[in-house]
């Protein structure tokens, strides 16, 4: 094999396997969301008609309907409210832990860094169903606080968007933690003994030093957690209660329940379009990111 | 002495949090009582009730071989991209490729999955196929978000290390393949053999792709298991967890084996 056709082989080969089964599907969820529903199988007319003629047969009745109802749009605003508490406590208990690693001596930077990812690989809805246990009327976390006479009955700590709160976090905390270590390992510890050496206290340290340099870290780390948490699904199901409703859920029960095709389309393709912003800026970090061996 | 004094304190807080309810799920896993909330005493009964259950391991080997097979796809598809975005200058719509090679690592899964089930189901109308979701459409999907946390391990891997191996290779009148087999892919075989794990690890986790995809006798691991779960608890789902968050902890520290972060 020539030079030429080797790299094309190289390039087109997972070119063609993205486009066909990655781009395609987000363009036909495109074409549906713009599609009018009707009873039937499949439940949507097609857009393109052939009587007389081709003719175009679009709407954006789908996307009206999501934005005239109080109801979707609410869903959105909780997940993204919902998105941004969870990543603020990932980035609250991440950062020091990440820190603390990054400034160990070398052999112990590396055993805690597994310990922080292992329970990463350990299955995701399982973790979340550990929580489910731990935060039970009678389960560990209430029998804790009753012994310690800090409640005198149980509390209901599961069904609530705390619970979902709390499950997230858990289960993203190692996402936020490896981008953070990514840079913060890679910067000069002498920076920071030289600005003490310089006279600036700790706070000042943190503020004009650490804090500064670790900014694509952190943005890494927040947006690896924030997208995702937006479109959350399998957290809000298993710990959350009928006090919020979510995106994910919202999305879900129009396709399953409601067999809204068109209307489930135009959901997806709104929330699409809400993370366009933060999936383009991660992708810049990422390509930068990328050539760091820290996943 | 007093910053030490935190910083102990802090990574063992964390540790504790992340470990403790595994640690949890473990404990309850031994417990006798069918009501999973109240001890009864210690006892393996569920660990023998799981393997009487023939949903789940009939669930369990489904899973097995779809993650086996989409990671061993995902691989060789993320090892071509990793390569050409750090070894192949001349990318047409370069900004176009990394945007479909990253893009499903943060997308959101439910976006995904919805995606590509509208997709099979356009596809059907159009040539007939597949005539119906299962097995197979569940394969391409994890491939296709698979790709991505491959890609990203074999570029990090390929930048790190020194490119005049390979030129040097070149000048002793290898060719480009001769180069690639000999030389490059050998060298970066431990992160092939990772990215291979990661990959399985992560489909034999996904649960909301599968929903989507799935079809009849297409029943996964964690379908199965949010079937027993989302309303309740289930002891045999207690047992199962402890066999499975071993295993999968074992996997992982393979995983960084291979991916040589001691040497770091």
């Amino acid at each position: 094999m020539n030079n030429k056709l080797f790299e094309k082989y190289f390039v087109f080969s997972p070119y063609f396997w993205l486009v066909l089964f990655f781009f395609i599907p987000l363009a036909i969820i495109f074409k549906i969301s713009i599609s009018v529903s009707e009873w039937g199988m499949p439940p949507y007319q097609d857009i393109f008609l052939f009587d007389n003629g081709l003719n175009i047969n679009t709407t954006f009745e789908n996307y009206v309907y999501i934005f005239s109802d109080y109801y979707y749009i609410r869903s959105f605003v909780n997940s993204l409210i919902l998105a941004l508490i969870s990543t603020f406590f990932c980035l609250l208990i991440g950062f020091p832990l990440a820190f603390y690693i990054a400034t160990s001596n070398i052999r112990l930077r590396n055993i805690l860094l597994v310990l922080v990812v292992i329970p990463f690989w350990s299955s995701f809805l399982l973790r979340v169903y550990a929580w489910k246990i731990i935060l039970q009327n009678n389960g560990i976390l209430n029998l804790i606080l009753l012994n310690l006479g800090i409640t005198s009955e149980p509390l209901q700590l599961l069904y609530n968007q705390y619970a979902v709160i709390m499950g997230i976090v858990y289960t993203y905390l190692p996402l936020m933690i490896l981008p953070l270590y990514g840079y913060l390992n890679k910067f000069d510890l002498n920076l920071i003994d030289a600005s003490k050496d310089l006279g600036l206290n700790r706070f000042k340290t943190f503020f004009k030093v650490i804090l500064p340099l670790s900014v694509p870290g952190i943005v890494a780390g927040s947006l690896l957690v924030f997208i995702p948490v937006v479109g959350e699904f399998i957290i809000p199901e298993m710990l959350g209660g009928s006090d919020r409703l979510y995106y994910g859920k919202i999305l879900w029960e129009e396709f399953f329940v409601n067999r809204n095709w068109p209307g489930a389309s135009a959901l997806a393709f709104t929330g699409i379009i809400i993370l366009v912003l933060p999936i383009v800026i991660f992708q810049i970090l990422y390509s930068r990111w990328s050539q760091r061996n820290e996943i | 002495m007093k910053s030490s004094i935190i910083k102990i304190t802090v990574i063992f807080l964390g540790l504790f949090f992340l470990y403790f309810p595994i640690l949890v799920l473990i404990f309850y896993s031994f417990n006798e009582n069918k009501r999973v909330m109240v001890w009864k005493g210690f006892s393996i009964r569920w660990y023998a009730e799981l393997f009487k259950n023939e949903q789940i391991i009939e669930a369990f080997i489904i899973s097995m071989k779809i993650a086996a097979l989409s990671a061993t796809l995902a691989t060789i598809l993320g090892v071509m991209i990793g390569y050409s975005l750090v070894r192949i200058r001349k990318i047409p719509f370069k900004s176009f490729y990394i945007f479909l090679s990253s893009t499903p690592l943060v997308l959101p899964e439910l976006i995904l999955g919805l995606s590509m089930l509208l997709f099979f189901i356009s596809l059907n109308n159009i040539i007939g196929f597949p005539s119906s979701r299962g097995q197979l459409t569940i394969f391409i999907s994890h491939v296709t978000f698979c790709i991505a946390f491959v890609a990203i391990i074999i570029q990090a891997r390929l930048t790190d290390f020194n490119k005049n191996i390979e030129e040097a290779a070149m000048d002793l009148g290898y060719n480009y393949t001769k180069v690639l087999y000999k030389i490059t892919l050998p060298i970066i075989l431990p992160s092939i053999i990772a990215g291979w794990l990661l990959a399985f690890t992560i489909s034999l986790d996904d649960l909301v792709v599968a929903s989507f995809t799935t079809g009849p006798g297409a029943n996964t691991l964690p379908i199965v298991v949010f079937s027993k779960v989302r309303l309740g608890l289930s002891p045999e789902v207690n047992a199962l967890s402890a066999i499975l968050m071993f295993a999968l902890i074992i996997i992982g520290l393979f995983y960084f084996y291979f991916n040589k972060k001691f040497k770091h």
